[in-house]
């Protein structure tokens, strides 16, 4: 049987980041697809990730945290289950997006760029997932609804 | 009916009808006929852009498409006992879909397979004319595919209206090894969706556009960079360029012309700057999104160095009808320097939102109140944001600007990439003042101070005047800070984002003053 000691999760996922970073270095521009793919797999992208990806792209720690930070999208806290995307531009402000902001906040208890407690849902503002013709928009991990008011809000958390 | 046969059903697929629950109407139209016996075929096309009719489904009739919609999974039982596979009547009936005057009026040129076809079917895209664009090309030198694309007087339809062929010209006699077509996928704009339905609802048309372009100034290698809030969209294009790979289409040796090119989607991450080209470049080099010193153009030094064709989706995805039907063709249509046609996208707090493809030249009211039908809520028009959030608000006292890139500039205004926001009269002019520096300060990658800086202090100037702080000398002090972005900013965030805040100084100044006073 396996005489290995059983990987802890850090290591485990070290193993699979360096893996995932290896798997993307020879490709030109490596460090945006590369960082997807570690998001993609672990849902956000952990501070010893850095270092790794850093080694293996030859690249200085600054350089690659310097990327992670720069991009809206890109993660360095792990997220709730659902991770609530709401619109905030100008053509779901024109159908209400203000007020539904203000109700979804409310409703969850948190503020955008938080997890609430129970670790079920975060919220992140968007700006803009084209769906502008049918506002309000929200996107519930890569599922977009329109028209959201805040009832049909409420139904859909209900529902995930 | 089709006694004996199978009907064919459409039901969309895109994101905006999935949004409005397009795939439980798709499971109920399957489930009811196999229930009752009838034999279908389900096709997930596109959408046709009609969105306040989504999820609108078809049924062909004798070689004839019937339109049904807005439809509810919870109607699809009274559509079957309509008859609907037959064309039946039903409350939600809207006759032949290419006769509902919304499209029966449209020039749909670029867009002329979207919502018709399956997105995914090679057979049914080269059914409708796809690929004859590329066919023609590899019989062409360079410079005459350059050529065509110059005549036709396609300009870029991401926003700044360069004309292409002069663009594609460059990289053509630009010096270098490996050159790059770079597709510029970010949309970022409020009230755009142009970008997002032609790939998600024809995406080979992009394909064959890069793969001419590519043939055209010698690029062996392509990059569609494409946002992450685009999930479909990146799904179908990834599909898509598997499917073209497949056919001999993408890779070595295209259509079995000896050129090779071969085409790679990358995510992009959120950032609305990288829809600024320099920007993009840096992205997909793996960079902090940080715009670049302009010269050298991307052009002559793009990406990784290399000359580098830049162009936003609508650009490229017009090229193939261009070659398959020749320049004149695109010429015709369209008004003074604005040649071919423009896709509007009418979004925001209008009762009939969706896609409309057209000449330059029509009003923006005829846009407006002929196709848009006014703001959903009955009440009446305040204010279009026109170009997406660097475009100014425009007042219904320049309703009568003809969309002509020209025109718009004239009144301080900007087609862009074509997005119409409205808001009725409900709206608070000051608040999408102070929103429009808001968004630059989130989004501004911090190379230079105007836009770094001066967004900040102008949501700060605007809180003072809405909190009724010395309001004459904050106005006073808006003003000139708009004047320092717009002249001091390296790029058109920081440059434009003054655009907005400036249109409610000039049109509606009655907002942007003290609350309650």
């Amino acid at each position: 049987m396996g005489n290995k000691p059983p990987m802890n999760d850090s290591d485990s996922s070290e193993v699979m980041i360096l893996e995932i970073a290896e798997r993307h270095a020879s490709r030109p521009g490596p460090l945006l697809p590369l960082l997807h793919a570690i998001q993609d797999e672990m849902g956000f992208i952990p501070s010893r990730a850095v270092p790794i990806v850093a080694e293996v792209l030859n690249l200085s720690r600054a350089e690659v945290h310097g990327v992670i930070s720069f991009y809206h999208l890109l993660r360095e806290t792990p997220p709730g289950r659902q991770i609530l995307y709401l619109c905030r531009a100008e053509a779901c402000q024109a159908m209400g997006a203000r007020d539904l902001e203000r109700h979804a906040k409310e409703k969850l208890g948190v503020d955008f760029h938080e997890t609430t407690p129970d670790g079920r849902y975060s919220l992140e503002p968007i700006y803009c997932l084209g769906n502008c013709a049918c506002s309000p928009a929200i996107m519930i991990d890569d599922f977009v609804y329109g028209r959201v008011t805040p009832k049909r809000f409420d139904m859909l958390v209900k529902e995930i | 009916m089709n006694k004996g046969g199978t009907v064919k059903v459409f039901v969309p697929r895109d994101t905006t009808s999935r949004s409005l629950g397009a795939d439980d109407v798709a499971k109920a139209i399957e489930g009811m006929a196999a229930s009752r016996g009838n034999s279908i075929t389900l096709v997930r096309n596109g959408s046709r852009g009609l969105y306040w009719l989504e999820p609108l489904i078809e049924v062909e009739v004798d070689g004839v498409r019937y339109a049904y919609g807005p439809i509810a999974s919870s109607d699809v039982g009274g559509l079957f006992d309509a008859n609907f596979l037959s064309a039946g009547d039903h409350p939600f009936g809207l006759g032949p879909t290419e006769h509902i005057p919304y499209l029966a009026e449209q020039d749909r040129l670029t867009f002329s397979r979207v919502g018709i076809i399956d997105p995914l079917s090679l057979d049914d895209y080269q059914a409708h004319g796809g690929y004859e664009g590329l066919a023609k090309a590899v019989e062409l030198e360079c410079d005459q595919i350059v050529e065509i694309v110059t005549e036709s007087g396609l300009r870029g339809r991401g926003g700044a209206a360069f004309p292409t062929g002069i663009k594609w010209s460059t990289v053509l006699s630009a010096e270098g090894l490996q050159k790059y077509v770079t597709c510029n996928a970010d949309e970022g704009d409020s009230g755009t969706f142009a970008d997002r339905m032609i790939m998600e609802s024809d995406p080979f048309v992009l394909i064959e556009g890069m793969t001419i372009a590519g043939i055209a100034v010698g690029a062996t290698e392509g990059y569609v960079y494409l946002r992450t809030e685009y999930p479909l969209a990146i799904q179908i294009m990834n599909d898509a360029i598997g499917i073209a790979e497949s056919a001999g289409l993408l890779g070595e040796n295209v259509m079995d012309s000896g050129k090779t090119f071969h085409l790679e989607v990358r995510e992009a991450a959120g950032a609305y700057i990288c829809g600024e080209e320099t920007s993009m470049l840096e992205s997909l080099e793996g960079k902090r999104g940080v715009i670049r010193y302009r010269p050298p153009l991307p052009a002559i030094k793009g990406l990784f160095g290399a000359p580098t064709i830049v162009n936003n989706v609508i650009t490229l995805a017009s090229v193939p009808i261009i070659l398959a039907r020749g320049a004149k063709f695109y010429q015709n249509y369209g008004t003074g320097r604005s040649r071919g046609t423009l896709t509007v996208q009418l979004a925001g707090n209008v009762k009939r939102g969706g896609l409309v493809e057209i000449g330059f030249g029509k009003t923006l009211r005829e846009l407006l109140e002929d196709f848009g039908g006014g703001s959903i809520t009955g009440k009446p028009i305040r204010a279009v944001q026109a170009g997406g959030p660097l475009g100014a608000y425009v007042h219904p006292s320049q309703f009568d600007t003809p969309l002509d890139y020209e025109a718009f500039a004239d009144v301080g205004a900007m087609i862009g990439h074509g997005g119409l926001v409205v808001f009725d009269e409900t709206v608070d002019m000051g608040e999408q003042a102070r929103f429009a520096m808001e968004f630059c300060a989130i989004e501004s990658c911090g190379k230079c101070t105007p836009c770094r800086i001066g967004a900040v202090r102008g949501v700060e100037v605007i809180d003072r005047i809405l909190g009724g702080v010395d309001e004459p000398g904050n106005l006073v002090l808006l003003r000139e800070l708009c004047d320092t972005m717009v002249v001091g900013s390296l790029c058109a965030l920081g440059g434009m984002a003054p655009f907005p805040v400036l249109s409610v100084m000039n049109h509606f100044p009655e907002d942007l003053r003290a609350r309650g006073s």
